[in-house]
């Protein structure tokens, strides 16, 4: 049988959608195998993901770390780039964030101590990204094993950081002082949903408009898809490797800003928590663009807050499940992505012949 | 003050405890590596081993079918890993980031629904559940020790000196000329990452029950990347990455030891001390500390022409 090529419809909507589909269904299993009806867990998740004005509130605060995330791995992947390293450079953003905060926010007004914390996050996801970019463009290191390695260093900075330099005086537990109320972001409702979230939409806006609509977005999406082509056109690589980069770890960056000038309100361990790791199931969810990278963030906003609900219904649900769902998701709908492929092939060769 | 003697003995012993998993699985990635395929997901393939061999070690208070299903885990993961990366051409590091977050949800959720207590498995007791040292008992030589410290010169055998090493290693630099020779560029990646697993999941089922009594949460911490590192800072060679296995191994058996100790005034941080690998790895990769050239193929999906 030969085996044509998929419409382009089916390529973009029906094979991402049966590769999540795929996942969901794993996920059934095992719900199933440890002895949960997985229905019966899907409406308690939906319930406490969106049942309430909270709910909904914790599932957008979630959300919003997904986006920064999924955001910053999307743009290093335009260019051809694989950013694993977001974690590490969430966890330095944070540190610049902190950083900022706690040497001005005695002085600063609220309205200006917010985009200075901001800025700082920015900058310093964008340095902690740098490294890996610059050690790629001009050492020939490899960018997936560097940023891997930089997760490492970034938590080992952090801890010898936290537990040697920036501990409040007198504190037990290795975290800074708390904010003046002038860097905190300002909340949305009231629970854990602050400002960070229409930050985050405003990236997903500017990342559609400099991917798609600037002459830097062009040559590194160009650089992406053939890196001889991006050469003929006159794009020096080394820098479009350093401006992918820099922005995809600013992006990452961002996370500190939600975190700890949204909620934490100081600097503490482990904020990052994963949602690094994260961003590259929301980013090859959504297909890595900007709309996609919403939808996907909101849906595992919801799995991470209506999975906390589930685990306190269900003893036998602990919250690691979001875990699972993630790492499942990345493996259908990145790595077996062509996985169902030949099954639709096969099925729309049948409806042809009919 | 300590017998210097005795110190040196216990250091040594130390360095080979920290590095009996490093090994173990630096010569399964190198395995994978050398055939091709990244393998990003060593640390999956151990968490999933250690969690299995603790589990199954309880349940039948044997060590040995703990250590059996811990291989048998790897090698499930292998084979997904082989399946998306070998059969449906995927990405490889994709995959291996996959396995990695997978293993480190799944532990804790069958962990938490078959034993109830918060992700661990029940301690194990010290006779039979677990593999006890068999010489020196404060030194903690276990068989797996033993077994790493052959699976090196075995491996470079192997690799170096069989029919299977030299197909292995043209697969990883050149697929299409050992197609052309009528060989399956598929069968022999599948052999290659099936020996990883089985070589991680001796490593994962080490770390669960002979270094410690059980399985706790994320308990491989980061090992399975200096493992990777290790095989990156050994230029993807069976002995220099056995040596890069002890450096770290050493680094982080004198880490407990630097703790407060002072050199020209200024105190050690541990800290600096447990990413020192990660760093080395990473100025070596920038051909600060000689070069080290990756196999031709590696990461590029191998797609036979009709």
């Amino acid at each position: 049988m030969i085996r044509r090529p998929l419409p382009a419809w089916a390529e973009i909507v029906l094979l991402p959608l049966v590769n999540i589909a795929l996942a969901f269904v794993t996920v059934g299993i095992i719900v199933r195998i440890i002895g949960v009806d997985p229905l019966h867990a899907l409406v308690l998740l939906v319930v406490g993901a969106f049942g309430s004005a909270e709910s909904i509130g914790y599932t957008l605060y979630y959300a919003t770390n997904f986006i920064f995330t999924g955001l910053a791995v999307a743009v290093a992947f335009h260019g051809g780039l694989f950013n694993i390293g977001g974690e590490g450079q969430a966890y330095i953003g944070g540190l610049g964030c902190g950083l900022a905060v706690l040497a001005l926010d005695r002085y600063l007004p609220i309205w200006l101590m917010i985009p200075v914390g901001i800025a700082a996050a920015a900058l310093f996801g964008a340095a902690w990204a740098a490294v890996p970019a610059w050690l790629q463009a001009w050492r020939g290191s490899h960018i997936v094993i560097t940023t891997i390695m930089f997760n490492f260093v970034a938590a080992a900075l952090m801890v010898y950081l936290m537990v040697n330099v920036l501990i409040a005086p007198g504190s037990m537990t290795p975290q800074s002082r708390n904010f003046e109320p002038s860097a905190f972001m300002p909340a949305m409702g009231g629970n854990a949903l602050n400002l960070s979230l229409a930050l985050a939409l405003v990236c997903c806006v500017a990342v559609w408009v400099f991917l798609w609509h600037t002459p830097w977005g062009y040559a590194l999406r160009t650089m992406g898809h053939n890196p001889e082509a991006a050469v003929y056109a006159g794009t020096d690589l080394r820098r479009m490797i350093m401006l992918g980069m820099c922005l995809s770890g600013a992006l990452a960056g961002l996370v500190g800003v939600n975190e700890l000038m949204g909620v934490h309100h100081r600097i503490v361990l482990d904020f990052p928590a994963g949602y690094g790791f994260a961003g590259i199931a929301v980013s090859l969810m959504g297909r890595n663009h900007p709309l996609g990278i919403v939808l996907a963030a909101v849906l595992f906003g919801a799995l991470q807050q209506g999975g906390a609900e589930l685990s306190f219904d269900i003893p036998n649900i602990t919250r690691e499940m979001v875990v699972v769902i993630q790492g499942l998701v990345i493996l259908f709908s990145g790595a077996l992505v062509h996985l169902p492929r030949p099954w639709l092939q096969a099925l729309f060769a049948l409806r042809r012949s009919s | 003050m300590e017998d210097p003697l005795a110190l040196v003995f216990l250091t040594a012993a130390a360095t080979l405890r920290v590095a009996t998993p490093l090994i173990l699985c630096a010569m399964g990635g190198l395995f994978s590596e050398r055939s091709g395929i990244i393998d990003v997901g060593l640390e999956g393939k151990m968490l999933m081993a250690a969690f299995f061999s603790a589990a199954i070690a309880a349940v039948t208070h044997s060590a040995w079918w703990g250590v059996a299903a811990g291989i048998v885990a790897a090698e499930a993961m292998a084979l997904l890993h082989g399946l998306a990366c070998i059969t449906y051409r995927g990405n490889q590091v994709v995959s291996g980031v996959a396995l990695n977050i997978l293993a480190s949800g799944l532990t804790i959720v069958w962990g938490n629904a078959w034993f109830h207590r918060g992700g661990q498995t029940p301690a194990l007791e010290g006779q039979g559940e677990r593999l006890l040292p068999l010489f020196f008992p404060r030194a903690g030589d276990s068989i797996l020790v033993y077994l790493a410290l052959l699976a090196v010169p075995i491996t470079w055998w192997v690799i170096a000196r069989t029919r299977f090493g030299l197909r292995l290693r043209a697969v990883g630099e050149m697929p299409l000329a050992v197609d052309t020779a009528g060989i399956s560029v598929a069968w022999l990646r599948y052999r290659a990452v099936l020996l990883c697993g089985l070589l991680a999941g001796l490593a994962g089922s080490y770390i669960a029950i002979a270094q410690n009594a059980g399985f706790t949460r994320d308990m491989t911490a980061g090992q399975g990347f200096i493992a990777l590192a290790a095989v990156i800072f050994g230029k993807w060679r069976p002995f220099p990455a056995f040596g890069a296995c002890l450096m770290f191994g050493l680094l982080d058996a004198i880490a407990i030891r630097l703790q407060g100790v002072r050199v020209a005034g200024l105190e050690v941080p541990v800290q600096l001390i447990q990413a020192l690998p990660y760093l080395l790895t990473v100025f070596l990769l920038a051909g600060f500390i000689g070069r080290a050239v990756a196999p031709r193929a590696i990461g590029q999906p191998y797609e036979k022409e009709h």
